[in-house]
């Protein structure tokens, strides 16, 4: 395929590529490579990285091996990502689809409680949500998702409306098709690429936003997470900084191999801009 | 008459994904002051290109192969970039085809015009306001004043063109090249913009190089005529040898498909009237919880009759409002108000679900050949698909395309393809497939060969009229090219600002319009004064 | 034969357009603030505990009797839509009710913190506006040359990093190995400075916070700048300005750079509400007594009363971020003040 062809073009793009493998393989390797409780005591706490040769990213404030809580929280990570987006894309698409396909009515009002969502700060709403539901993993996973809808949406409705009135939209319908399967058949796939590129923002904004509750210990304790591990090592950072510092850089080169992959699909989708 | 610009041997070069290695080989031409030389072809030709070189405005992947353009005997491609920039502007002008999207709509026109003084002279504000103001009077813009402080979004195209027109002639350059700059505005603004041209360019003895693809503006503007073909010029000469008895074969094909402005010579049907609309209704605008909003009347009152077997011709320039009727008779939007029989069955007041059993009746064919057909689906299930959605089977529906296929013109085998894979006069092909899947009784035809290239257009027409005979179609086309009306409409309706301002038998509204609009439609019509000759060889149509 | 149309007569002042625009599109913000009131307050219903209960935590318990009489002091025995009336008439007028936790009311609790919010996100906002706009420039200028690389590379590792991380790492740098800037806090406390030695040590104490709110947004506004300038300088009018003879750093001041900013202005707008998200973690790394904090705190010691004060002012603050971006737009864009969007 043409695009697929394009994508393996750019540099960026398979670096990118070769990251999200990466993480992707510290997570499934975790449990083969480290089967104990990454939460569970392992040695002598604060040890510098390769001092121990078992440790060789170090442990923690509480004595816990954080090589182990990289590789597991790269599940969390990644789990939380494609959970949180999938919620937000999907939820995004309905509202976005509907809201652009009828006009009128329906969507002023749709459009209007997606403003609501994107005035009230996404991160407060989370919090929010966080104080009233608790902050059990599939709570903030949900949560994550919820706050996250309004820009997809908003995406879609545009796409929904400059295609709605297409003349392929039109011969569908005097073809006899209705509403369901002009909005599902004829026109959404038609409007999908943006919104599948746009999935990779999503993504690298619920990894981010996920990170930063579990900084501020809003997150499931019971769960190994990245950002978690940054925030047991503040009360540290004047002499041990490298427990912030080691999970900081896992979740950056997470987030980053996301955008990578999403900026190259962009380029891979959109052609006209190599014609440069 | 002295030589102005001479092009000699020019070859561009196109990047090595393009689909031939030269968008221009070894195009010679001459131009000399005081005349105007039309450059003409079909889309993909190299005419734009051939413009763009000389003022080398090319892409940066596409670049000057071989060859000279001689401005006044300066070769321009040796130019450093800096000197060819005093070229531009101040002794080549340039007006292009977009009137919406060739001017900056953040600025006024007063200022996008006074650029070109800005840059080229040392003239102080006062006298670039005063420079203006002639320029836009000159151009026959109403209130140059006004028109001076104004965005480009609060000018018609017309208007916008104008002033596209003032810019490029602000310095009285030699060499004028203007880029298709009647193509995307309505036949009568056209008509004045050609006058404009010719009367500037005869006032200032300018050299104009003129880019077009339609024959009637070239027998309107030109003086000589060199006809493109694939990247060559393939014949050239004094308009009136061309256009009259032209030598090479393909111009001779091209000046074949132009239809004449004579209603073609055929029995008028006299079937029983099928279709009635009357005082048919309808009104754009937004009620807004805050005051309304402004309110655009599309459709007032139109009442029309189609007869069994006939051509009923809808023509109009755009806001005319033909292309909204065609929608709400498909009942593609719902109109507001009027009603709309087929044999008796008001079809405005039928359910929903009425309403799909009954669409089958009546079908339509659009005018983008790449907007109507979904990218991301097979052609064939997109001629299946009214038949399936009705409960055929996919195997049988599929098998009912592919004798469609063959019935249009088109490989039967082809069905399996992406509608990329086939070229615009195919698609429009498909199109007329599908709206046949369903063996309509009415075929409503949007500007269906409007998007075409002149002899591809032909070729349409021609199907679309032995279908017609065949399927015994009423058939109700809608266009903004009275040629087109001429050559397959019975009967006419003149449409203005959603109302009919007149009816009757094609020939009689052509030979004899009586409404004033309808009398400046017909005057419009570029080159209506010239016959295109009976060719005695058949045209030569690529095959399919 | 008629010449085409009039010219439609301009705006008679432009301001007045701008300004019956933005007004426009406020009112349309209304419904919004009032659908988020009405939500954050159902939510909170759901919440396990009431500011008595939490307040109870704080004293260590209280006998039923006296719970009782806190409960209808409070007009928490009231059924739920009655409450919510309550609250959003006493809104109107002003008042956000009173914060059990801080012992005075939410308003002031709020005017206490909110200056230092205003402060971190003005700064950070102007620092990722121009930053991003004069790097995207430059990127779009060289594109696909090493100054291009340089700074699009940069972009995205600041889009990637998180800003608590951002943060802390600077704080190592900065503050801890270097001893540049301060680690934390809003200003020197005790040290009695006042005028402009009072105004300089709060600039060098919001060096790093601001640098780093803003530089997750200046790499977005860089992206979108350079991506929007090439866009731009594909256009026909574009072209136009070539072939009147322009020279290229004119097209690009006069022609595309005006051109490219509309989509950056939206997006800035659209931002204003993820910035204050982003407040509430770089106060909280640090140590700053804003919003963001104040917010954290509420959470943490279920102080619903101050944390639905915050969300309104909070939205508030959104919107008139937005009034004040429509009315650049509208400047910036002559289309927009008729069109009314």
């Amino acid at each position: 395929m043409a695009a697929l062809k394009r994508y393996f073009r750019s540099p960026a793009a398979v670096l990118g590529l070769t990251l999200l493998v990466a993480v992707v393989a510290l997570a499934l390797s975790a449990d083969l490579l480290f089967p104990r409780n990454p939460l569970g005591l392992a040695g002598r706490p604060l040890q510098w990285p390769l001092d121990n040769p078992r440790f060789w990213l170090g442990t923690d404030t509480a004595g816990r091996d954080i090589a182990a809580q990289i590789f597991h929280g790269a599940r969390m990570s990644l789990l939380i990502g494609v959970v949180a987006t999938s919620i937000a894309i999907v939820l995004g698409i309905l509202v976005g689809a509907v809201s652009g396909y009828y006009g009128g009515v329906v969507d002023e009002v749709l459009m209007r409680v997606t403003d609501a969502f994107q005035t009230l700060p996404n991160f407060l709403l989370l919090l929010l949500l966080i104080a009233v539901f608790g902050s059990r993993i599939e709570t903030v996973v949900i949560a994550i998702g919820v706050v996250s809808w309004p820009a997809p949406a908003r995406l879609t409705r545009a796409e929904f409306l400059s295609l709605r009135n297409r003349e392929f939209v039109e011969a569908g319908r005097l073809s006899g098709l209705g509403d369901l399967r002009l909005i599902f058949g004829e026109i959404l796939p038609n409007a999908l690429p943006p919104v599948i590129v746009y999935a990779s923002v999503v993504m690298a904004t619920s990894i981010l936003l996920e990170s930063a509750l579990a900084f501020l210990n809003l997150s499931d304790p019971n769960v190994p997470s990245w950002g978690n591990l940054v925030g047991q090592g503040r009360s540290v950072l004047r002499t041990e900084w490298y427990v912030c510092a080691v999970p900081g850089l896992a979740i950056l080169l997470t987030v980053l191999a996301v955008s990578l992959v999403g900026q190259g699909l962009n380029d891979a989708l959109n052609p006209r801009l190599d014609e440069q | 008459m002295s030589l102005r610009l001479a092009i000699d041997g020019l070859s561009v070069a196109l990047p090595k994904s393009a689909d031939r290695p030269l968008a221009l080989d070894s195009v010679s031409l001459t131009l000399s002051s005081n005349e105007i030389l039309c450059l003409v072809g079909e889309s993909g030709s190299g005419k734009s290109t051939a413009g763009r070189a000389v003022m080398r405005l090319l892409p940066p992947s596409v670049r000057i192969a071989a060859g000279k353009i001689l401005l006044d005997g300066q070769n321009l491609p040796d130019l450093p970039e800096a000197e060819m920039r005093t070229v531009r502007g101040a002794r080549i002008g340039m007006i292009f085809q977009e009137p919406m999207t060739a001017l900056n709509p953040l600025r006024t026109i007063g200022d996008q015009v006074g650029e070109v003084f800005r840059v080229h002279t040392t003239l102080t504000r006062a006298e670039i306001a005063e420079r203006v103001q002639t320029l836009l009077t000159e151009v026959l813009i109403p209130d140059p004043v006004a028109a001076a402080k104004a965005y480009p979004h609060e000018l018609s195209g017309g208007q916008r063109q104008r002033a596209m027109i003032a810019m490029a002639l602000a310095l009285e350059p030699a060499v004028l090249i203007a880029d298709e700059p009647t193509t995307a505005l309505d036949v009568t603004t056209q008509a004045q913009i050609l006058k404009l041209i010719r009367d500037l360019q005869r006032r200032h003895g300018t050299a104009v190089l003129f880019i077009t693809h339609d024959f009637g503006v070239v027998a309107e503007i030109a003086d000589r005529v060199a006809v493109m073909q694939a990247g060559r010029i393939v014949e050239q000469g004094p308009a009136e040898e061309v256009l009259n008895r032209p030598q090479h074969p393909y111009t001779r094909s091209l000046i074949a498909a132009v239809p004449p402005l004579a209603p073609a010579d055929r029995p008028r049907p006299d079937g029983a009237v099928q279709l009635t609309v009357q005082d048919l209704v309808k009104t754009y605008g937004r009620k807004g919880f805050f005051g309304t909003g402004r309110v655009t009347h599309a459709v007032r009152g139109v009442s029309l009759e189609l007869r069994r077997g006939a051509t009923l011709g809808i023509v109009g320039e755009s806001g005319s409002g033909k292309s909204t009727l065609a929608r709400c008779l498909a009942r593609l939007i719902p109109a507001d108000g009027g009603s709309l029989r087929l044999d008796g069955l008001d079809l405005r007041t039928l359910s929903g679900r009425e309403w799909r059993r009954e669409s089958r009746r009546m079908q339509m064919v659009f005018q983008d050949p790449f907007g109507s057909l979904n990218p991301r689906r097979r052609v064939g299930d997109l001629v299946a698909q009214g038949l399936t959605v009705r409960g055929l089977s996919r195997s049988a529906a599929l098998e009912k395309a592919r004798e469609l296929f063959g019935l249009v013109g088109l490989d039967p085998q082809a069905i399996t393809r992406f509608p990329h894979e086939f070229s615009g006069g195919q698609r429009q092909r498909i199109g007329l497939a599908r709206a046949l899947a369903l063996e309509p009784e009415i075929l409503i035809a949007d500007e269906p060969v409007s998007a075409l290239d002149v002899s591809v257009q032909a070729q349409v027409l021609d199907l679309l009229e032995s279908l017609r005979q065949r399927l015994h179609l009423s058939v109700l086309f809608i266009t903004h090219d009275l040629r087109v009306a001429a050559q397959v409409a019975d009967d006419l309706i003149v449409m203005k600002s959603g109302e009919v301002v007149e009816t009757g038998p094609a020939a009689q509204i052509l030979a004899d319009p009586q409404h004033p609009y309808t009398q400046a439609l017909v005057a419009a019509v570029p080159g209506r004064h010239w016959m295109p000759p009976a060719v005695a060889t058949p045209p030569e149509y690529a095959p399919l | 034969m008629a010449a085409s149309g009039p010219v439609p007569a301009l705006f008679p002042d432009v301001t007045m357009a701008l300004l019956s625009f933005a007004l426009r599109r406020l009112a349309v913000s209304l419904p919004s603030l009032l659908l988020i009131l009405i939500g954050v307050f159902a939510l909170l219903q759901l919440a396990p505990g009431d500011t008595v209960d939490a307040l109870l935590a704080q004293m260590g318990g209280g006998d039923p009797v006296q719970i009782q009489q806190l409960r209808t002091f409070y007009g928490l025995d009231a059924p739920a839509a009655v409450q919510l009336g309550r609250y959003l008439w006493r809104l109107v007028q002003f008042d956000l009710g009173f914060s059990a936790i801080y012992g005075k009311p939410v308003a002031a609790v709020i005017a206490e913190r909110l200056s230092v919010t205003l402060l971190l996100m003005v700064a950070s906002l102007w620092f990722a506006a121009v930053g991003g706009v004069v790097l995207g420039i430059i990127a779009a200028r060289k594109v696909h040359r090493w100054q291009d690389a340089v700074i699009s590379t940069v972009g995205l590792l600041f889009y990637a990093t998180p800003a608590f991380w951002l943060g802390l790492m600077g704080v190592v740098v900065f503050a801890i190995k270097l001893g540049w800037l301060p680690a934390g806090g809003f200003e020197e406390i005790g040290s009695g400075k006042t005028g402009l030695l009072r105004a300089l040590d709060i600039t060098h104490h919001l060096v790093l916070p601001t640098l780093t709110l803003g530089l997750i947004f200046l790499s977005i506004y860089l992206r979108i700048m350079r991506a929007s300038m090439l866009e731009v300088s594909t256009l026909d009018f574009v072209r136009t300005a070539r072939a009147k003879g322009v020279p290229d750093g004119a097209i690009v001041t006069r022609h595309i750079l005006r051109n490219a900013l509309l989509p950056l202005v939206t997006l800035v707008g659209l931002h204003a509400g993820t910035m204050l998200g982003g407040a509430v973690v770089v106060e909280s790394v640090f140590t700053l007594p804003g919003l963001g904090r104040l917010a954290y705190e509420s959470v943490i010691q279920r102080d619903l009363n101050t944390l639905l004060g915050i969300v309104f002012i909070s939205a508030v603050l959104v919107i008139a971020v937005n009034f004040v971006v429509d009315l650049l737009y509208a400047r910036l864009d002559p289309r927009i003040r008729v069109k009314g969007h």
